[in-house]
């Protein structure tokens, strides 16, 4: 009865299993592979691998529009050329005055905490990498750059842009590594406000430009317009990383909890140039130290008001001094999600 | 007219392209729509070679994607090997249907396939989204006279 649907002349060799047992067999190498991926941990070779195998499959991926931008590139016009080299060139200049300042406060810090002299750059290095990849839903929102465990990349190492903190590492194979951003649902960076000090998390909200600030209180002191940082809890990224300006922080009567969002100060959506950066662990801002790093906030002052040559001190001080702050800390964002 | 010569080098060409067109990124407002053209390439094959490894092909698309997009190992490889298991089980009955009905038995596939991703999803506590998940699947079904008519056409001309 089932020969009708075949062509005449068409024969029907039965060729190795049935196609009921290889599906089993497929479903159980599945189920097995989810478990597997689920709890233990060896299979990260198996995912080092496989990233390795579609590291050329990604790359034919992104080829037309790396294409397109070469060709666009190529023929720029000279002007526009020189028109962003004027730009670069005052922004150059600008970070420089900024940096000059940085010096002197960072001088001044050392001072007022009496320290003999200023810290040591937080920074050990750093690696730029280019996006390959895109994942951009309200599910997932993941970046594939093309440095991998060959350029010494590892797993969950903090990656930046040019304006601020885009996200850590996630699955690292040899020559990429996927990139988990500050938008994703299933990420949260704990930050500070850079005005008050006041800890918080900010979770991904899936859209590419806003996080959601879910656990302060209504009461709490958060207005337009701050300036959101690291707050170097959590063991991945160091203190002082300028993360997201706050966007609307709303109050209903009702709820304890205010509904506040951000906007991420990396262009997320947009960015196709992104920083590894390698820490000083011994660095007092280092990841999963407990003291704030003035230096890092010192500097971000500056970033923030990139204009003004003389910030006010004000702006720099509220990060609470570190002889304080050490134990209050481990129990912070508990505290304030009450 | 030599159909049984089993096209090896058009069914993984086809499935790379599949591949492209389904991971390849785009804007967030369209991205949402973009039919599963993997899938329906892995649908096509098992239904007009089922000899000819279409389970095997399923599999190993399924793999592909969950390094691309998926939320566990294994994910996709399982919803795209059952895809195959019962659209080569189920040729004989489909194959020669007009593309209408073929249309529909895709449409159900995919929809069999979205479902299984749904409960892996929930299963593996990934965050579950409402009904954009689903939006896809008009498209895709629609798809299917894009992708069977391609594929045919490039079939049969060998």
């Amino acid at each position: 009865m089932a020969r009708f649907g075949i062509p005449a002349g068409r024969a029907l060799p039965q060729r190795g299993p049935a196609p009921g047992f290889r599906f089993f067999l497929f479903a159980l190498l599945s189920v097995l592979l989810m478990f597997l991926d689920r709890r233990g941990d060896w299979l990260e070779r198996v995912r080092y691998g496989l990233q390795a195998a579609a590291y050329p499959l990604q790359l034919a991926v992104n080829s037309p529009s790396a294409a397109w931008r070469w060709t666009s590139s190529i023929f720029e016009a000279r002007d526009k050329l020189q028109i962003e080299n004027r730009a670069l060139r005052t922004e150059l200049r600008k970070l420089e005055l900024a940096t000059m300042r940085n010096a002197a406060l960072e001088r001044e810090n050392a001072q007022l905490r009496g320290l003999k002299q200023a810290l040591p750059p937080l920074t050990e290095k750093w690696l730029a990498g280019e996006v390959i990849s895109v994942e951009s839903s309200t599910l997932r929102q993941r970046l594939v750059i093309n440095r991998g465990a060959n350029h010494k990349v590892f797993k969950g190492q903090s990656v930046v842009a040019s304006a601020g903190l885009l996200g850590q590492t996630l699955r690292v194979g040899p020559w990429s590594a996927e990139v988990i951003l500050i938008t994703d649902p299933e990420h949260a960076v704990p930050v500070q406000i850079v005005r008050n000090g006041l800890r918080t998390i900010a979770v991904g909200s899936g859209e590419a430009d806003s996080i959601s600030l879910p656990y302060l209180p209504i009461q709490s002191d958060v207005v337009v317009g701050d300036l959101l940082v690291t707050s170097g809890l959590g063991g991945v990224f160091p203190a002082g990383f300028p993360v997201a300006t706050i966007t609307e922080a709303r109050r209903d009567t009702g709820s304890a909890l205010a509904q506040v969002r951000a906007k991420p100060l990396a262009a997320l959506d947009r960015d196709r140039e992104v920083s590894f950066v390698w820490f000083k662990a011994a660095h007092t801002a280092a990841p999963a130290t407990e003291t704030p790093d003035p230096k890092a906030a010192a500097s971000l002052g500056i970033a923030a008001q990139t204009a003004p040559p003389a910030p006010p001190p004000a702006v720099v001080a509220p990060v609470p001094a570190p002889a304080t702050t050490a134990p209050a800390r481990v129990d912070a964002p508990r505290t304030e999600t009450r | 007219m030599n159909r049984d010569s089993e096209p090896r080098g058009l069914m993984l060409l086809s499935a790379l392209v599949g591949l492209v067109l389904q991971v390849i990124p785009l804007p967030s407002l369209i991205a949402p729509v973009r039919p599963a053209f993997l899938i329906l390439v892995v649908i096509y094959w098992s239904l007009m070679a089922p000899r000819a490894g279409g389970l095997t092909l399923a599999f190993i698309s399924g793999l592909a994607l969950d390094v691309f997009k998926g939320a566990v190992l294994g994910q996709y490889a399982l919803t795209t090997s059952l895809v195959g298991y019962i659209a080569i089980r189920q040729h004989n009955l489909i194959r020669n249907k007009p593309p209408f009905e073929q249309m529909i038995f895709a449409g159900i596939v995919l929809f069999l396939w979205e479902l299984l991703l749904l409960l892996i999803d929930g299963w593996a506590g990934q965050s579950v989204s409402g009904a954009m998940r689903w939006l896809h699947l008009p498209f895709s079904a629609l798809s299917w006279f894009l992708v069977a008519g391609v594929l045919g056409r490039l079939h049969s001309s060998r």
